[in-house]
C-alpha cells in the first residue's frame, strides 16, 4: 500500500528529509511515550519513506507523543522525526469530524487544579 | 533596565506564585517587568507543521511589540518561552512562513527582530548570577534543591540555545547564586508528560514518578520548576517533596516573599 499523495503532502508539511534516516532506533529508545504507542518514531519516518500513510493515520499512536523534542534533539542524522508524527497527526485531524479531543470531554479530565497550560495544548494538539 | 513581559495564560490564573514572585523579584534586582498590553494566549505548544500559520499569531504580535518598544521579550513559563523562540527562529529562518504571517499584521511588518529570553536566561545574561548571589538576603545555605528542566526549556537546542540540551547548568547555577547545593540527577531534563494527562494519566504517572523518584535518590528536599504544567504532574503524581516555582525560592532568597503574601 504505497500512498505518494499523502505521502508528499506529510513531507510537505514537516519538511523532514525521512530517507536521511539510518536505522538507529536512537529515537525511539529515547521516547517518553515509547511504551505506549503502537508504532514508534523511527516507524513513522519508514513508514512514511515507504509510502504507508494509511495505518499511521488511523494508529492511537498519534496522540501518545508528547511534543517533547527528545527524538528531534538526540537523531545523529537530524531527521527530526517529532515533525513527522505531528504532520500525520494534523493530516488525521484535520479531516471533519476527526477532532480528537472535545469540550465534551474536558468536566472528565479537570480538578481544581488543572492549569490552562494544559488544556490549551491538549486542544492544540488533539483538535482543529 | 526594563523589558517586555509575556506572562501567558496559566500565570494570570493557576500559576499566579510563578507571575507574582518574578514580578517582586525582578523589581529587587533593578528589572521592571512592562508586560504587554493585551497580550494574547501562546497556545501552550509549538507546532511544527510549516503549513501551520494563524497558531503562531499571537507569538508574533508579542515579539512585534518588543521591537517597537526596542526591549528584550522576557518569559517565564517554559512553554510559552518555547512557542515564542520557535516562532521567532521560523521567522527568521523561513521566508514563506514570514511571508504569511506579515499578511496578518496591522501595522508594519516583523522579520524576527526581537530578542527573546527567559526570566532564567534574563537573570543568567542580562542581570548577573554574581549580582544574584550579591542581592540574596536570605541565604538557603544547606538546603538541597533539584531542578527540574523539562523538555521545553531546553529543547529543540538548535533553536532555544539556552544551556547544554544533556548537561545544563544555568538552574544549578542559579540555585547555589541563592546559597542552596543543586541536587544533579539524570532525569532533570526529561518529559513528565506533558498535556498526555489530558490522554493517558498513567503515562504521566509513570514519567512523573521516575522523575521524582530519581531527584530523591539523588537527595533533593525540593525540586523547582519554571513549568505549570510540570508542577501539576508532579504534585499531581505522588511528589512528596515541595515543587515549587523558581521565582518562588527567588523571591524567598531575595527577602520580597513576604511582602507578597495576601
Amino acid at each position: 500500500m504505497n500512498n505518494k499523495y499523502l505521502q508528499e503532502e506529510i513531507v510537505r508539511i514537516s519538511g523532514v528529509n525521512v530517507s536521511k534516516c539510518m536505522r538507529c532506533g536512537k529515537c525511539s529508545a529515547t521516547c517518553p511515550a515509547y511504551d505506549e504507542m503502537e508504532y514508534h518514531p523511527h516507524q513513522f519516518v519508514n513508514m512514511v519513506e515507504n509510502g504507508e500513510i494509511e495505518p499511521l493515520l488511523n494508529s492511537e499512536s498519534l496522540y501518545k507523543c508528547l511534543s517533547c523534542f527528545a527524538c528531534i534533539d538526540r537523531c545523529p542524522r537530524g531527521v527530526q522525526p517529532a515533525k513527522v508524527v505531528e504532520a500525520v497527526r494534523l493530516t488525521a485531524i484535520r479531516k471533519q469530524g476527526n477532532n480528537h479531543l472535545k469540550a465534551d470531554d474536558i468536566p472528565a479530565i479537570i480538578d481544581d487544579e488543572t492549569p490552562q497550560q494544559l488544556l490549551v495544548s491538549a486542544f492544540r494538539k488533539y483538535t482543529k | 533596565m526594563k523589558v517586555t513581559y509575556f506572562p501567558g495564560c496559566t500565570l494570570k490564573n493557576k500559576a499566579k506564585d510563578l507571575d507574582l514572585y518574578a514580578y517582586k523579584s525582578a523589581e529587587a534586582l533593578g528589572v521592571t517587568l512592562e508586560e504587554i498590553e493585551d497580550w494574547q494566549c501562546c497556545g501552550g505548544v509549538f507546532t511544527t507543521a510549516n503549513d501551520e500559520v494563524a497558531t503562531k499569531l499571537s507569538s508574533v504580535r508579542a515579539l512585534k511589540y518588543a521591537v517597537d518598544k526596542n526591549q528584550p521579550l522576557v518569559t517565564v513559563c517554559s512553554a510559552c518561552h518555547n512557542v515564542i523562540k520557535q516562532t521567532n527562529h521560523a521567522v527568521q529562518t523561513n521566508s514563506q512562513f514570514a511571508d504569511k504571517v506579515n499578511r496578518y499584521m496591522a501595522d508594519g511588518s516583523y522579520n524576527g527582530e526581537a530578542e527573546v529570553y527567559h526570566y532564567l536566561e534574563m537573570l543568567r545574561d542580562l542581570v548577573g548570577f554574581d549580582k544574584l548571589k550579591e542581592s540574596v538576603v536570605n541565604s538557603l545555605k544547606g538546603k538541597k534543591i533539584a531542578a527540574y528542566y523539562g523538555c521545553l526549556l531546553l529543547r529543540p537546542n538548535s533553536v532555544m540555545r539556552m544551556d547544554d540540551p544533556e548537561n545544563p547548568t544555568i538552574m544549578e547555577d542559579f540555585i547555589k547564586a541563592l546559597g542552596a547545593d543543586a541536587v544533579v540527577y539524570a532525569k532533570r531534563n526529561e518529559c513528565c508528560g506533558g498535556y498526555i494527562s489530558a490522554e493517558s494519566p498513567e503515562t504521566a504517572k509513570k514519567n512523573s514518578q521516575a522523575i521524582i523518584n530519581n531527584a530523591k535518590a539523588q537527595g533533593a528536599e525540593m525540586i523547582i520548576t519554571a513549568c505549570p504544567l510540570c508542577k501539576y504532574n508532579l504534585v499531581n503524581n505522588g511528589a512528596d517533596i515541595p515543587v515549587v516555582y523558581f521565582t518562588e525560592l527567588l523571591a524567598e532568597a531575595l527577602g520580597v516573599k513576604e511582602d507578597t503574601n495576601e
